[in-house]
């Protein structure tokens, strides 16, 4: 019985992979065939990375301002309070900058992306679009992918400064160390790993949110409660992925430039 | 799809159409199961180039999936629709567009993007095809002002009561003048009053454009209304025909668990010995 409950949910999942590759496979080949929806894309970039800007802002300056409190007293310790931006300023732009944007864009856009999706189905406004002999996948999937994509690369750099900026206020305003001492610590330490690092993996963790979003949404099944069910499937997918493909990316990078 | 500039301008006189006058939709032998027993088993019929064929049957007997297989919408598990002439078991979902342009659908709650103006529901295929925005204005209100809502064209659907919504779905589906028209329960949840102005509409459709139509209902009196009322365009409304007369291009299909029980005109249909039959009629 209990083997008979692995073997249906193993096919559950491969065939939920499979229907995932190939929807977005056809998704993204229509990136290099028109017609293309460029004012749709306009739109998503203004929806998901306009509108995410505060809330990246904020986690961004204020975790910042955390990893300076945490840091400052175990670095104090060694008399090493000197290179807090160093550490700041690293660990924003390699991990917590991209991870946090792509998790805080997670919570707040694979979450809309794919109830506003599953309202669509569940409403036959997807079927409507079908039967007008428009592609869901070129007209709604796409534009929220390339959108996604192209605002967590910018936000991620907005999240990097912010944090960055966060430190300082602590560092300077409340430990009262020298600011020039801060930056050139926090911007010395960073080389071109660093930078390359934390700029891929928000163009992986973008794909990721906008994918599982639209594929959640496109085959939500059940009415109301199963938009509900699509919208938490969402962010929990894509939050779990994020994270793993961190791990992935991370270890692919050290193994590239940190010999 | 004809090629018109506009909705109207060639279709305010009754000619016949461009496209070809072969039926424009065969079944064969189509079955369909989704998670449980068939939904539909082996089911044949054809519709003729200029016929409006009305699918009766009780809920959940299928019909719905019925319009849905003949555009495409869903894939049957046996046998194949033919639509135009061509195979859609054949064809990819990308090939299966162009033919959907060529049909017009009206679905059951209107199914119109909430979050679009109706001047923007109606217009949607056209600004996908980058129709030029005075040409796409000027057949809007054409299509709009064929139902008799030009008045609502800023207005979101939202704010639209359900036969004004139905009303909008049909003005959409129209707009680029498809060859073929699936009503899908234009008139399910309505009071009589606006299911009559639905049904006008489709009257309208039928005897002033001549566009091939398959319609669902299981309102036995919308049926009866269809095949007894032609349109007096001079009226400008619908009229009934002369007693004992029922127009000659409406017939009925009628599906029970999945199968189809009758197809044929209204008299054959009132003269059946099925059981079923003549339960649904009384």
């Amino acid at each position: 019985m209990a083997l008979t409950e692995i073997d249906s949910k193993a096919r559950e999942i491969i065939l939920t992979i499979q229907e995932y590759s190939i929807s977005t496979w056809r998704a993204v080949s229509n990136l290099f065939r028109p017609p293309i929806y460029w004012n749709d894309m306009l739109i998503q970039a203004d929806v998901i990375g306009v509108g995410s800007t505060t809330i990246v802002i904020l986690v961004g300056f204020f975790t910042g301002g955390v990893l300076a409190i945490q840091s400052m007293a175990t670095l104090s310790a060694f008399g090493a309070t000197a290179i807090t931006g160093r550490f700041v300023s690293l660990s924003m732009v390699r991990e917590l900058g991209p991870v946090l944007t792509g998790v805080m864009v997670s919570g707040r856009n694979a979450s809309s992306i794919a109830s506003e999706l599953g309202s669509m189905v569940v409403t036959e406004q997807i079927d409507a679009m079908r039967a007008l002999g428009v592609d869901p996948l070129r007209k709604l999937v796409l534009p929220r992918i390339v959108a996604c994509v192209v605002m967590l690369f910018f936000l991620t750099i907005v999240a990097d400064s912010f944090g960055t900026a966060g430190g300082a206020a602590v560092s300077i305003f409340m430990n009262g160390q020298n600011s020039t001492q801060y930056f050139s610590s926090a911007y010395e330490s960073l080389v071109f790993s660093d930078i390359l690092q934390g700029l891929v993996k928000p163009l992986f963790f973008g794909f990721i949110i906008a994918s599982i979003g639209c594929f959640y949404g496109l085959r939500t099944t059940g009415g109301t409660q199963g938009v509900g069910r699509s919208t938490i499937q969402a962010v929990v997918t894509s939050s779990v992925l994020i994270i793993v493909a961190d791990f992935l990316i991370s270890q692919i990078m050290v193994a590239l430039f940190i010999k | 799809m004809k090629q018109s500039n506009s909705i109207l301008d060639d279709r305010t006189t009754p000619v016949a159409k461009s496209a070809s006058d072969s039926a424009p939709v065969v079944f064969h032998n189509v079955s369909i199961r989704f998670y449980g027993p068939p939904v539909l088993k082996d089911v044949s019929f054809t519709l003729g180039a200029h016929e409006t064929k009305i699918v009766l049957g009780p809920a959940g007997v299928g019909k719905s999936v019925l319009l849905k297989l003949t555009n495409g919408l869903l894939k049957p598990r046996r046998g194949h629709v033919d639509l135009f002439g061509q195979n859609l078991s054949e064809l990819t979902e990308d090939q299966l567009f162009p033919l959907r342009k060529r049909t017009g659908m009206v679905f059951q709650e209107g199914a119109l993007f909430d979050s679009l103006s109706i001047r923007d529901n109606v217009a949607y295929q056209l600004h996908v095809e980058n129709i030029p925005d005075e040409e796409i204005e000027r057949r809007v209100r054409e299509a709009l002002r064929f139902v008799e809502l030009e008045h609502t064209i800023d207005f979101f659907p939202g704010s639209l009561s359900g036969g004004m919504r139905r009303r909008v779905a049909i003005a959409r589906a129209i707009i680029t003048q498809p060859d073929l028209l699936l009503y899908d329960s234009p008139t399910g949840g309505l009071d009589p009053v606006t299911s009559n102005t639905i049904i006008e509409l489709v009257v309208k459709e039928r005897d002033v454009y001549h566009t091939p139509a398959l319609l669902v209902t299981h309102r036995l009196q919308d049926a009866f209304t269809l095949t007894s009322h032609r349109y007096d365009q001079e009226l400008g409304h619908m009229v009934p025909l002369p007693k004992g007369e029922t127009d000659p291009n409406t017939s009925f299909l009628m599906l029970n668990e999945g199968r189809v029980l009758f197809d044929g005109a209204l008299d054959d249909l009132l003269r059946s010995e099925d059981p079923f039959v003549r339960e649904f009629l009384s």
